[in-house]
């Protein structure tokens, strides 16, 4: 089988089986990180341009070691040193990557819709790397990824989100993902930021941390994204701090073995303690690993092999 | 879409060349030192860990044992009309310095072994590679022979070799097929 869509926008519109052959494709994938010879040929030929219109080392260096060790050709834009600046627009931007011969355009984009509409306008596969707070399926693949790797399973893991969930691409694509692979979602943070109609989307929303922590088989800490923090959602970052910091007393709220996530860059002390981020517990490190093996399965689901 | 023409192998068959196979990875290699098998997934991996039982069985010690998986190496990937899945490659031991038996259940173009020997030079350096087959059925597109092989089975190109084991298929043997128009 191979995915429906010749783009990943986000998990929304991803079945079951598309998640699993994303996620068994990865296992293989990570074997290949793990050798000394980190190259395999299957991608020759082919050009993945990034496209980052927000600030990102992460994402769009695990984009292209992931595509590198697959021989694929990478060229990188960054918006604040491009036409952009001139004032072209996004589609233009992309329309001329496509002409020089682009296979894959990942984008990154404040605006939420941004890279459906790539996709649209596009022969080339579009890969969604954060578009406004709507969704970040990598992110939350590699979630899914780790989560099972190390806890052998997704149905029936009980999993915590906590913090910023409104601007939070990573919650939702997070909660679209958990939810489908038959895992129960529970969330806490500020009331001012949890969306009001959240729930629909199959999580529950608790009245405060320790009650989503209960228990929880998977903790996953958000970051509180102080660049997008200007209305004054919560009183100051001491008292979220106070709050909500996943600190080693709360994290034992959680199960003995509870898995401890966050997708970085992390605030130290203000969403998560050094002692839990740096603890046995804690899969942060795990998680970028398994971030380029997650990617090196979309790139070859998506513009590997067989004419679409 | 395909008939079955003549079985050309049955489960006995099968035995006695595994076995006669095995006896001649001994002779030819002096013994088993270094010596490591590595089957070519899907039916090459079952094949090498019944070679290395017969191997365990005449020289009382068991060589490792690994899988290839060869999707990401292939020369077609981009003519297919499908995608491949891709599964994980085994080989949790070094091939450095050693002598590596590969294992496939068929030999036909050496497209996959080409494939084979690509992927197995990225896991490292092996002092030699040595192929064996359980069967050779010409075509050869590419200069490459196997060492080991069970039967020779000259076939017309329209035909398919099609081999059964028991882990994969459920029955044991090895037929030939014929494409009906």
């Amino acid at each position: 089988m191979r995915l429906r869509n010749k783009d990943m926008i986000g998990l929304h519109h991803s079945t079951v089986e598309e998640i699993n052959l994303i996620l068994n494709t990865a296992e293989a994938m990570k074997g290949i990180i793990n050798r000394q010879i980190k190259k395999v040929p299957t991608l020759r030929g082919r050009t993945m341009v990034t496209i980052f219109y927000e600030p990102s080392t992460r994402t769009r260096t695990s984009f292209e070691l992931a595509a590198k060790y697959l021989s694929a050709d990478t060229v990188g834009i960054a918006a604040a040193t491009s036409s952009v600046s001139k004032g072209e627009t996004l589609k233009d931007t992309a329309r001329n990557i496509e002409a020089m011969g682009a296979d894959v355009v990942v984008l990154r984009h404040p605006m939420a819709g941004a890279a459906a509409l790539l996709a649209d306008t596009l022969k080339a596969s579009v890969i969604n790397a954060g578009d406004g707070a709507h969704e970040h399926p990598s992110q939350a693949l590699l979630d899914l990824y780790t989560a099972r790797e190390k806890k052998g399973r997704l149905e029936g893991l009980k999993v915590a989100i906590v913090g910023d969930i409104m601007h939070s691409r990573v919650a939702r694509s997070g909660i679209w993902g958990y939810t489908k692979m038959g895992a129960t979602v529970r969330l806490a943070g500020p009331a001012t930021l949890i969306p009001k109609d959240v729930e629909k989307m199959g999580a529950t929303v608790c009245a405060n941390v320790e009650q989503a922590l209960a228990g929880a088989d998977v903790v996953n800490v958000l970051r509180i994204q102080t660049e997008r923090q200007q209305q004054g959602l919560f009183p100051s970052l001491r008292e979220y701090s106070r709050m909500f910091c996943i600190n080693r007393e709360r994290l034992a709220l959680a199960a003995p073995d509870a898995l401890l996530m966050h997708p970085g860059p992390m605030n130290r002390g203000i969403e998560i303690s050094p002692e839990v981020a740096d603890g046995l517990q804690s899969a942060i490190t795990e998680q970028v690993t398994n971030g380029v093996a997650v990617r090196m399965a979309l790139l070859y689901l998506l513009i590997g092999g067989g004419a679409r | 879409m395909f008939k079955e023409k003549a079985q050309i192998l049955d489960q006995a068959g099968i035995g006695r060349s595994l076995t006669r196979i095995a006896h001649e990875i001994i002779e030819r290699n002096k013994g088993i030192a270094d010596l490591t098998l590595v089957g070519i997934r899907r039916r090459g991996a079952p094949l090498a860990e019944r070679l290395a039982d017969r191997i365990a069985d005449i020289e009382g010690s068991r060589v490792d044992v690994g899988v290839l998986d060869i999707t990401l190496y292939r020369d077609d990937l981009s003519t297919l009309s499908y995608q491949p899945l891709v599964r994980s490659t085994e080989v949790p031991f070094s091939v450095d310095g050693k002598t590596v038996v590969l294992v496939d259940d068929v030999i036909f173009t050496g497209r996959t072994i080409r494939a084979a020997l690509g992927a197995l030079m990225d896991l490292g350096r092996p002092k030699a590679i040595q192929l064996a087959v359980l069967v050779d059925r010409g075509h050869r597109e590419l200069p490459i022979r196997a060492d080991y092989i069970g039967k020779n089975v000259p076939t017309a190109r329209k035909e398919e070799i099609s081999v059964r084991v028991q882990e994969v298929d459920g029955e044991e043997r090895v037929v030939i097929l014929e494409m009906q128009d």
